[in-house]
């Protein structure tokens, strides 16, 4: 299987789009090499500006910038850019529905070594609230890529939650459409919802229940604002219950974006596979995807506690 | 640069017009800041009425526009009267200010014409205004920014980390105003926070810097035009001026840092700016 860094292909697509379009300008916060906008600073020096360790003044930097016109990409670790520089996010990017699309890295427990100070567990729910902000959450590289590209066609602030470690490629996916869960899998027991890394272990959970009888309907939420609503209506009205699974906190997030859709329009048991209000801590990804249950192990339980319930 | 005492005096004719709408604004809202606004008037009508500022009410998108940022959104009263004495809109939106559904709301929107990016939480205007220059830039256009700030503002630690940046990128197309009136909210900003030394703060990160007085006309309209001429370095003027200025019982008040005059106080006070 195909493993691919998302901030290698983020980084390369914002080369390709910036040979494109001129109007396009990156920032990042000292983090370029990890984020990849080096590659971009390289080759367009004159539209790369690099701010130092300072995301507050980064974040609204970036909404002067837009003002002017340019379409801004602001880069930098998930923690930093959602958390460190919120304020600025809400108040003066989005406030003023700017054109900059904030693309973060290392998001997710699955950062690994550097520990829980560096695992944002809480950036889509602190992007989601804020309104005028979209939210994509792509599941692997090629994904990435397509995200990217849709975010420079929306107008005004977009949040683009990318991973560390490499990804395996998802196969025969079809094309990311914004706003547009993909049904991955069709099934007519019960529903698996995920996003970013976290679909690859959907897809491997339902492989695994399948062999024991039980058919899932896997869908792939990469767009988390505006959500699909009607995939969600439709997979809580045709299957016993639906499982969430997201490497974040389970409070605000995905989760919470399919509880609030289901409960206002069509109540089933929602079951959530996520971090449940913890902090992360030191170890390699496999191991703390493992630790904080975010296993195909754990979605397969969570499954069968539906089917079981509704037999 | 070259004015006739009699520019200067229709300046400071304007600038007391300037005030009695700020006056009357508040009193309507029956909300909002006035010390602030009263103490940044003379350095706005300069900007705006002194022919420093490239701008056009009529094209407020215009691509080659200076672009005025206030950063200190609060005083947003003292913009609005300028903006809409411009013709940016219709002065009788003055009277809607802080009501439901208004053009001019509490903070600056950018549903105001004039209002380039939103602004009211405090420190980061002077990143907008870099965005703003660096734009400039990349678009090889000469255009200026011009940032407002607040004196009890700068205790935030994004104006820091801007102070930084835009010495760093040598943005000699922006002119940081301060408008130092020596208080904040909860009291003299001596007493609440200390910035001094200021002027050696500024110099350190960096910035040519020019001290004035923020009411005296003749002094802010040439340190405009010397923060123009500087080159490769970005420049601030830090204005001593008082807060509330021009009403007698508002000057040096900090109560009047954000309450609104009263229906009274309003008469009293437009009669003083006769």
């Amino acid at each position: 299987m195909d493993l691919q860094y998302q901030r290698d292909v983020y980084g390369e697509t914002l080369v390709e789009l910036g040979r494109k379009d001129h109007n396009i300008v990156v920032f990042d916060a000292d983090l370029s090499g990890s984020t990849r906008t080096c590659l971009f600073a390289k080759e367009f020096k004159d539209r790369f500006f690099n701010m130092g360790v300072a995301e507050q003044n980064m974040m609204a930097t970036a909404a002067g910038m837009a003002s002017c016109g340019k379409i801004v990409f602001a880069s930098t670790f998930a923690m930093f850019a959602t958390g460190r520089a919120w304020d600025q996010v809400r108040n003066t990017i989005s406030y003023s529905n700017l054109n900059v699309k904030i693309v973060a890295t290392h998001a997710g427990i699955s950062v690994g070594p550097d520990g829980a100070s560096h695992q944002a567990l809480e950036d889509i729910t602190l992007m989601r609230i804020i309104p005028t902000m979209k939210v994509i959450v792509p599941a692997d590289g090629p994904q990435t890529r397509e995200a990217v590209m849709a975010a420079i066609e929306i107008t005004g602030p977009v949040y683009i939650r990318l991973g560390r470690a490499k990804v395996p490629t998802l196969e025969g996916v079809g094309h990311f459409r914004f706003g547009q869960a993909q049904l991955l899998l069709d099934g007519k027991d019960v529903t698996i919802i995920a996003c970013g890394l976290m679909v690859k272990q959907a897809l491997d959970a339902a492989a695994a229940l399948k062999n024991e009888g039980i058919n899932c309907r896997v869908l792939n939420m990469h767009t988390i604002k505006p959500i699909d609503r009607m995939a969600i209506i439709d997979a809580a009205r045709k299957t016993k219950g639906i499982v969430v699974c997201e490497e974040h906190t389970v409070i605000g997030g995905l989760s919470s974006s399919v509880d609030e859709i289901v409960s206002e329009e069509c109540p089933t048991r929602v079951l959530r596979v996520g971090v449940k209000e913890r902090y992360g801590q030191s170890g390699e990804p496999d191991e703390l995807l493992n630790e904080y249950r975010l296993t195909p192990q754990d979605i397969i339980a969570a499954c069968k506690k539906i089917v079981t319930r509704n037999q | 640069m070259e004015i006739t005492q009699e520019e200067i005096a229709l300046l400071q004719e304007k600038a007391k017009k300037v005030r009695r709408l700020i006056i009357q604004m508040l009193a309507k809202a029956k909300s909002g800041h006035p010390g602030g606004s009263l103490s940044s008037t003379d350095l706005l009508v300069a900007l705006f009425y002194g022919g420093v500022l490239r701008h056009n009410p009529k094209d407020p998108k215009w691509p080659d526009r200076d672009r005025f940022h206030m950063s200190k959104g609060h005083c947003c009263p003292l913009w609005y009267a300028v903006l809409a004495e411009q013709g940016y809109f219709s002065v009788d939106a003055l009277w809607t200010l802080r009501k439901l559904g208004s053009l001019l709301q509490g903070h600056p929107d950018v549903r105001t014409p004039g209002v380039e990016v939103s602004s009211g939480s405090l420190g980061q205007g002077l990143s907008v205004s870099l965005g703003m220059a660096l734009a400039a830039r990349v678009d090889h256009k000469d255009y200026r920014v011009y940032c407002l700030m607040g004196d009890g503002e700068i205790q935030e630690g994004n104006i820091w980390e801007a102070a930084m940046a835009v010495a760093h990128y040598k943005c000699d197309n922006i002119t940081a105003i301060l408008d130092y009136n020596g208080f904040q909210i909860d009291g003299c900003i001596k007493e609440v926070m200390s910035i001094e030394p200021l002027v050696d703060k500024w110099r350190s990160f960096g910035w040519h810097t020019i001290e004035i007085n923020g009411h005296d006309i003749l002094e802010i309209l040439k340190a405009y035009d010397e923060a123009k001429k500087i080159k490769s370095k970005p420049s601030i003027i830090i204005a001593h001026t008082i807060k509330g200025k021009g009403v007698s019982f508002m000057e040096n008040v900090v109560d009047f840092h954000g309450r609104a005059p009263t229906e009274k106080e309003a008469e009293i006070a437009l009669k003083e700016l006769e």
